[in-house]
């Protein structure tokens, strides 16, 4: 691959890419992101290339592996052009027909097409699909479209134009005042205006700045980062690469965490194919401007997503928060003025500006500028990332992309903001996303988790999850999070096993206010947001819990009993066979009898019951 | 010239680097700390210095022993209800980790904790939790010792404090700052004989035996520490210090000083 | 248990300008020896010069390293939410009473150890675990049992 020294260089070499495609040609994208990747993915592509080869027309038709689409639920995905015809749950055994029908003859493989939960209709075309036609897909939506390793394929899309557009004629500071302009806010958890970020930083002392992606996506339910970066790593470069000319910063660093490898491996691939282009390192695109970064793993931290124990982590230590006194932008990163930014945060970069930052501005709310990428999970049936403009109200998100609760149940509540973010109720199901009024109902947009759930889920037993989760998470430093916490954790417990006290409601209020007050970082001060949440809208679950020794939703194991319904069982025994304890007893075809005592809750004989017989009570 | 407001008393210091909390207590006002020492960089762990700033429209929660003054015009409250209720709350989380420390019990009295309605920690075999995770050992020993002979290990409610693989570390000279500075006395020092030992570090460290008398006095492994950080000749570590100051004397006593050149007396 | 200090020394030399990746040093021990011995932790802080206590902290405060050698197969069972509202908690039992171990441990005959993750990212799979670095979601107790008695057998399990 050629150095490029000019931005005009890079322009020339992108028309000959994009002359070189032919888009007669047929193509398909197969997404190989994780979730398709472990549904079967890759075999569905040794199948297309085994395929094609043997039929002898590998050399028409146009294969890509491509990064996350985001339609997790409905994965393995085959994308096919012309048509933008989308296949769901492909499996290699289709791969013959697709090739056939398709490819060769332009039919429809109908039972390969998606099907709308609630209308029923078979819908061919990927932007027809409500899930994908609510989407404002401004970040996300090239990574169908592209091979992430491929540097070409990203310069064919308009790659590094928003790049070559600042080197050829963009000075810093006016760089810094267009993302200011734009009024984008950070995407990682706190919602802290970029370009004052930005401008911070540039205006702090020292010859030595840095910037840092948080690549640490640690929220239970998130993988939008890991889908960006596995899929459009070259997306989240550029923006980092114009973020460093704009304050001065000759060295950046990619915090990714240890259980993404992929997006390791990806955005390393993508960092030696800018060099090499000359997009990165020594005089990029033959300016006086050089920059370098560096992949720092993450060694199993949540913790660490926190930005000053992140940047103490890269220094080789302990992911224990400190103080903030002084922001990160001044004093950082070996006490350096540092910009660190989440992956997201970056991606929207070049997109500003490329198409300006009045146009950004256009979208989203009057305090929340611009889209941003949910992640949509649990009980609904379209499971995925989902990109949309914000403001856009919990009820579309959910019910018109989302298609709705699985199994046609009830919504209860939804989690946003991960563990650091609060549940909310049906009542509130018109609330516009938005950082202000997610924060002004107790939750918060924070990296985008949407965790949706249903009347089978107890929101005590969440709480107590949630807040398990923090308390293992905890870096341990502060008594308020470690000590209060754990308290907390204990009480909830105890609540969940039919032991708790009306008084305890008080206590876990008190010790949630002196955490939320006295924690030393993030991670303390909004770990009770689950419980204080859960509290405040579902308050006679948890009276359930502790006055009746109920657990509705038939969650909480020392609250329920497994019963077989004698009208409904058959005898079969599968449920006898199944029971680990022996607690169930019966003649062939005669009625099966669940003995109390000796059960453990284990659910697995209403697991492999046929008739309904078993429920929860 | 910094000119800020503490309890409704205004304040002006022209220090660089002053803390809030160093500025209260110069002026008499008294802040709560636990894991503050002015040897050593503030930690901010044990959050019962947490004090509220006011600036303009925003009041914040800090920890006033590394909070610097800085801003003009600031307002500072030391010890608002909710601060109460925080110290107090501090007090009943450590209280129920360490519920036979004297000095915790007494703090806890004193920020008003009346009643224990939280359950204690209960280890195995009678044993009791006596180390609050202040971390002034550990800081003691990498700040001011240089040695980082223990850390912190594991993280969130298993966290404690240990020598590396929880056995003797080789970093460790044996100079018990640790234990100085160990607010509980959870850190215990004992001595028979030529040996030193602390625990819980489970460390075992051989005194230098005076040559002359035969006391033993300091660590073999500082001595071997400060002589190469310091130049000192191998002799003197051998003796204890008063045998040391004996042979001195005895030296000095061999020459005439009121002579010109100093000589050795006949 | 000696150890190949060779590989050590190559490791050593590989981060011999990056004076404080120690994070990614012991990353590469524990690739190496899929756990991090003692012998080499010691040997290591010699060689970079660096107090044992240091690594030491950092070994016990990241899960990604293990103090204990890891058994033949590893399973992680994921508990972020999503998996956690469709069960995850059901299939760990399922997991830690088949192989009569808690999370964290690994069994007697050395081979499995089961851990829990919070969250790989794969949600629309949930509930899932990880076997061996693969991933195998839309668990059921079913799946997990053929799984654990088929572990010799090169079944592609997931669904």
């Amino acid at each position: 691959m050629m150095k490029m020294t000019s931005p005009a260089e890079l322009e020339k070499y992108r028309s000959s890419i994009l002359e070189g495609i032919d888009s007669g040609r047929p193509s398909v994208s197969v997404c190989c992101g994780t979730g398709c990747s472990a549904s079967g993915a890759l075999e569905v592509v040794s199948a297309f290339e085994r395929l094609l080869e043997e039929k002898g027309i590998q050399a028409n038709i146009n294969t890509k592996i491509t990064g996350c689409h985001g339609f997790c639920e409905q994965g393995p995905l085959v994308l096919l052009s012309p048509g933008n015809r989308l296949y769901c749950k492909v499996t290699e055994e289709d791969v013959d027909d697709i090739i056939e029908e398709t490819l060769l003859a332009n039919r429809v493989v109908e039972r390969l097409l998606f099907v709308d939960p609630v209308t029923g209709e078979k819908i061919e075309k990927e932007e027809e699909i409500p899930f994908y036609k609510k989407q404002l897909r401004l970040i996300f939506g090239d990574n169908g479209k592209m091979v992430p390793t491929d540097i070409r394929d990203y310069l064919s899309l308009g790659g590094y134009s928003a790049l070559a557009k600042v080197l050829k004629g963009m000075g810093p500071q006016e760089v810094i005042q267009e993302i200011k302009n734009s009024r984008l806010r950070g995407r990682g958890g706190a919602g802290f205006p970029t370009g004052l970020k930005w401008e911070s930083c540039d205006k702090a002392e020292g010859d030595i700045k840095y910037v840092i992606c948080n690549a640490d996506e640690g929220d239970p339910g998130c993988f939008q980062d890991r889908s960006l970066l596995e899929g459009n790593p070259h997306l989240v470069l550029e923006g980092m690469i114009i973020g460093a000319y704009s304050v001065g910063a000759s060295q950046g660093y990619i915090y990714v965490r240890n259980e993404y490898p992929l997006a390791v491996k990806n955005f390393s691939t993508a960092l030696e194919q800018a060099r090499e282009m000359g997009l990165l390192g020594e005089n990029i695109l033959g300016s006086d401007f050089s920059f370098n970064i560096k992949v720092v793993r993450g060694g199993g931290a949540f913790v660490c997503g926190e930005s000053s124990a992140l940047i103490t982590s890269i220094e080789g230590r302990i992911g224990e928060p400190r103080y903030k006194f002084v922001h990160a932008a001044e004093k950082g990163l070996w006490d350096r003025p540092t910009v660190l930014n989440n992956v997201k945060t970056w991606a929207a970069v070049p997109l500003i500006i490329n198409r300006g930052a009045e146009w950004f501005s256009e979208i989203g709310t009057e305090q929340s500028k611009g889209t941003m990428i949910f992640s949509l999970t649990g009980k609904v049936n379209n499971t995925g990332l989902v990109e949309v403009p914000m403001g856009i109200s919990l009820r579309e998100l959910i019910f018109e992309i989302g298609g709705g609760i699985l199994e046609g149940r009830k919504f209860k509540a939804v989690q946003t903001g991960g563990p650091s973010g609060g549940c909310i109720p049906e009542g509130l199901l018109n609330l516009p996303l938005d950082f202000e009024k997610l924060a002004e109902v107790g939750s918060m947009v924070g990296s985008g988790g949407m965790i949706v759930m249903d009347e089978t889920t107890c929101m005590v037993d969440v709480a107590k999850y949630f807040l398990s989760f923090t308390q293992e998470e905890s870096c341990g430093k502060c008594v308020p999070c470690r000590e209060g916490g754990e308290h907390m954790l204990k009480i909830l417990e105890r609540i969940t096993r039919g032991e708790g006290e009306e008084r305890d409601l008080e206590l876990l209020k008190e010790i949630s206010d002196t955490m939320q007050c006295a924690s030393l970082c993030a991670l303390g001060k909004l770990a009770p947001n689950p419980v204080l949440t859960t509290l405040k809208y579902f308050p006679e679950e948890y009276l359930a819990h502790i006055k009746d020794k109920k657990c509705s939703a038939g969650v909480c194991k020392e609250l329920i009993e497994y019963l077989i319904d004698p009208e409904a069982c058959t005898g079969c025994g599968r449920c006898l066979k199944a029971c680990p304890t022996g607690a169930i007893s019966g003649e062939k075809e005669a009625v099966h009898i669940l003995d109390q005592e000796q059960c453990i809750k284990c659910g697995n004989c209403m697991e492999v019951c046929r008739f309904d017989a078993v429920s929860v009570e | 010239m910094v000119s800020i407001t503490i309890n409704g008393r205004e304040i002006k210091t022209d220090q660089e680097d002053i803390t809030l909390l160093q500025l209260a207590r110069s002026e008499g006002i008294g802040i709560p700390t636990l894991c503050f020492h002015k040897a050593l960089l503030p930690y901010g762990a044990c959050r019962l210095c947490v004090v509220e700033v006011t600036g303009g429209q925003n009041t914040k929660i800090v920890n006033s022993c590394a909070y610097p003054v800085r801003e003009d015009g600031i307002s500072v409250q030391t010890n608002t209800p909710k601060l109460k209720q925080i110290r107090k709350n501090i007090l009943e989380f450590l209280l129920a980790r360490c519920p036979e420390i004297d000095m915790v019990k007494k703090m806890a009295s004193g920020l008003g904790v009346k009643e224990k309605r939280l359950p204690e920690k209960s280890l195995p075999e009678d044993q009791t939790e006596e180390c609050v995770l202040c971390g002034l050992c550990v800081r003691v020993c990498g700040e001011v010792i240089g040695k980082e002979a223990i850390s912190f290990v594991h993280r969130g409610a298993e966290r404690e404090v240990a020598a590396p693989f929880y056995s003797q570390s080789k970093d460790c000279v044996g100079c018990t700052a640790c234990h100085f500075v160990c607010p509980t006395g959870a850190i215990k020092v004992k001595e028979s004989g030529n040996k030193r030992f602390i625990s819980p570090w489970n460390t075992e460290i051989t005194l230098v035996t005076c040559e002359m008398c035969g006391i033993s006095f300091a660590p073999e492994n500082s001595g071997e520490y400060l002589q190469a950080k310091l130049g000192l000749p191998a002799e003197w570590l051998k003796l204890c210090p008063q045998c040391r100051r004996k042979v001195a004397a005895e030296t000095m006593g061999k020459y005439d000083f009121t002579s010109r050149n100093v000589i050795l007396k006949k | 248990m000696t150890v190949d200090l060779e590989k050590v020394n190559s490791i050593i030399e590989k981060y011999r300008d990056d004076r404080e990746a120690f994070i990614a040093l012991l990353q590469d021990i524990s690739a190496e020896y899929r756990y991090l011995p003692e012998e080499v932790i010691r040997y290591v802080s010699e060689e970079i010069e660096v107090p044992v206590s240091r690594l030491f902290s950092l070994a016990t405060f990241y899960t990604s390293f293990r103090l204990e050698p890891r058994g033949e197969h590893e399973v992680q069972v994921c508990m972020g939410t999503a998996c956690h509202v469709r069960g995850a908690p059901r299939m760990l039992d399922k997991v830690t009473q088949k192989l009569n171990i808690k999370p964290g441990e690994t069994t007697e005959d050395k081979r499995f150890t089961v851990e829990t993750v919070n969250c790989v990212g794969a949600c629309a799979l949930g509930p899932l675990l990880v076997y061996d670095g693969k991933y195998y979601g839309k668990l059921t107790q079913r799946k997990i049992e053929k799984l654990l008695e088929g572990s010799n057998d090169e079944d592609d399990q997931s669904s």
